[in-house]
């Protein structure tokens, strides 16, 4: 009531100024979160670029800056072989991809699309298969795998990575294809297009950004993948999540930081350029069927 | 055509006398043929999960009723293998072994005595990261769902530490939790933080909200951002005060996408493995199952098929108890995410 007895002009400025310290605020949390989610991110490119003498310098900024460990990492000689590791994880990665995309996109279009009895607890399996513990596969596989010879094979990688990346796939294409307007497919066949011309001309170049969020994502977890490429790698398929946590350093009792720094760079700006590009794709598939 | 994209099969059973006859009919057919189509789009995908999923964990049960062949750990005598019943299984519940003189409790240090204790540090760890990261999501993502100019580089940023592979964030952060590590010398501690228990535990803990909560806030944010904005202006023409606006308009909205959120979350802080694997190798109270049952690998692959196997039992039980009883149906909102527009 008190407002009412103000001039008008000192209401507004009042309201202003309300505004003005919500918006400050919420300018500060954002720095907040900001700061929390890059900081030892970047505490990593501090540390990777850095000599190895100054391995614990706290300087926050780019100090004593380096390329060795870069090259310790690509180096050979301590018994590491992180150029082999990078194509492992290359190989397995795109493999795993490409073929739960190749599954997925099928199973996707009729959960999406068609009609049919079970459809609820289909996607109710391929759901729980994506929350499956890595574990209880972990175990049968490594006896299978030794018992026929897999052991130290790439497909003894991919096999098992399926196994979440497939549900994963067929969940998010799920809810992509769901939101797609298919109306248009019709149209297009109105105006005279064959149905697999409308499929090619229509559908494909709609459903195309859908696929390719989804391989992203598909790909970030197999290259992520850590406790199957742990047990079921050898040297010679050994990928780069399990070469950067045991990485071998010159000292046999010293961790050499500022290398496994170096290397998780390495693995991680692809990465992280890939999120920032296509960032509010990955967001909307992240996102997608989990909650609309 | 268009009327395909609706979900008719539970319209349509549900009340069988509102349609006319023949569409009735019309409906049944086209049921009966997408029907056809479907299962040759989805069984290839089915028989693949079956290979990849079903075999090795039918596979595992199987296992985990056979001895193990070799010298027993404890007694030193050679087993020699065959049909074990239970004996896996209580093996690890109650945490008996045998010894020379029969079943006795498994020593101390063995992995056999370590059941209870991994199963305490897995719930431990999941209560207290997802409990974390529920409340610093929902708050990121509040922050997020404001209107302020840089909100995309927010939403970018905080995807950075959901694209960095587990591996790399554990080494990360092993390397900030170091003795000499930045940690210490910014709060001017000289703690040995994966020496002992607790701090073992709390930079495992800080490592996993790190990661993890921005997945949390962005699945919060999508559920934020369904609830349409008038209702917030009607509650605030009411007079609602914002910590009404809250709890009456916010959380009741955001609860669906929280709760599948939320189990998401719990089921993979579940099975939490890298992060402990890689910080401390589960020394000092970090050996989650997933962590036992690696171990046991090695040791005995019928005894960790059984281990295996309780894990994913206990999983299973935590995701029915979300399921059925706090209504966290993520099967539910994804069949519906079509017509939630």
């Amino acid at each position: 009531m008190s407002v009412a007895t103000l001039d008008p002009s000192a209401a507004k400025s009042v309201a202003r100024r309300r505004e003005r310290w919500s918006s400050s605020r919420t300018y500060i949390s954002a720095a907040i979160i900001l700061i929390w989610c890059l900081l030892p991110f970047y505490w990593m490119l501090v540390t990777a670029f850095r000599d190895v003498g100054y391995t614990f310098d706290p300087t926050p900024w780019f100090t004593h800056v380096t390329w060795d460990n870069f090259t310790t990492v690509f180096s050979e000689s301590l018994g590491n072989h992180f150029a082999q590791n990078l194509l492992n994880s290359l190989i397995v990665s795109s493999v795993t991809t490409a073929v739960a995309l190749l599954f997925g996109v099928f199973a996707a279009y009729a959960l999406a699309r068609l009609e049919f009895r079970f459809k609820f607890l289909v996607l109710g399996f391929v759901l729980g298969a994506s929350m499956f513990p890595g574990v209880a596969i972990v175990t049968p596989l490594f006896q299978l795998f030794t018992n026929i010879g897999w052991m130290g094979t790439y497909q003894a990688l991919i096999i098992p990575n399926i196994s979440f990346v497939l549900p994963l796939t067929v969940y998010t294409l799920t809810s992509f294809f769901r939101e797609m307007p298919w109306e248009l497919e019709e149209a297009a066949r109105i105006d005279g297009c064959t149905q697999g011309e409308a499929f090619r001309k229509v559908i494909m170049p709609l459903a195309a950004p859908a696929v390719f969020t989804t391989a992203i994502l598909a790909f970030i977890g197999a290259w992520n993948e850590f406790l199957i490429a742990s047990q079921l790698s050898s040297e010679a398929t050994k990928t780069v999540t399990v070469a950067i946590a045991y990485f071998a350093g010159s000292q046999p009792h010293q961790e050499p930081y500022t290398a496994v720094m170096a290397a998780g760079t390495v693995v991680t700006i692809p990465l992280v350029i890939l999120v920032l590009v296509f960032q509010r794709k990955i967001v909307a598939g992240l996102t997608a069927g989990a909650v609309k | 055509m268009s009327m395909q994209a609706e979900p008719l099969t539970r319209r349509g059973k549900k009340d069988p006398g509102t349609g006319l006859e023949n569409k009735e009919v019309g409906q049944d057919r086209k049921q009966k043929t997408q029907g056809r189509a479907a299962a040759l789009l989805i069984i290839p995908s089915l028989i693949v999960l079956g290979i990849v999923i079903v075999y090795p964990v039918i596979d595992a049960i199987v296992m985990s009723l056979q001895k193990d062949q070799g010298l027993d750990p404890v007694t030193g005598s050679f087993v020699a293998g065959g049909f074990a019943g239970l004996y896996n299984y209580i093996h690890w519940i109650f945490q008996q072994c045998n010894t020379p003189t029969g079943q006795a409790s498994c020593p101390a240090g063995t992995l056999g005595s370590q059941f209870w204790s991994a199963t305490g540090t897995t719930f431990l760890l999941t209560v207290i990261t997802v409990a974390l990261e529920t409340v610093i999501g929902f708050w990121m993502a509040i922050i997020m769902s404001r209107t302020f100019r840089g909100r995309s580089a927010l939403r970018a940023a905080v995807l950075v530490p959901w694209a960095i592979p587990t591996a790399v964030t554990a080494k990360l952060w092993f390397f900030i939790f170091a003795f000499d590590g930045i940690a210490n010398t910014l709060f001017h501690t000289s703690i040995l933080w994966t020496g002992s228990e607790g701090p073992a535990r709390a930079a495992i803990i800080i490592a996993d909200v790190w990661k993890t909560t921005p997945f949390m806030a962005l699945l919060i944010l999508a559920g934020l951002q369904m609830i349409p904005n008038d209702v917030y202006e009607a509650a605030k023409v009411d007079g609602a005060t914002a910590w009404q606006r809250f709890t009456q308009i916010t959380l009741p909205l955001v609860k669906p996408a929280l709760m599948v959120a939320i189990l998401f979350r719990t089921l993979d802080a579940l099975r939490m493995y890298d992060l402990p694997a890689i910080m401390t190798a589960g020394a000092n109270g970090t050996t989650t199952l997933s962590i036992l049952v690696v171990n046991q690998i090695r040791i005995g692959f019928n005894s960790a098929a059984a281990l295996s196997t309780i894990t994913f039992l206990i999983i299973f039980i935590v995701a029915f108890i979300f399921v059925r009883f706090l209504g966290a149906n993520a099967v539910e909102s994804a069949t519906n995410s079509g017509k939630a527009k």
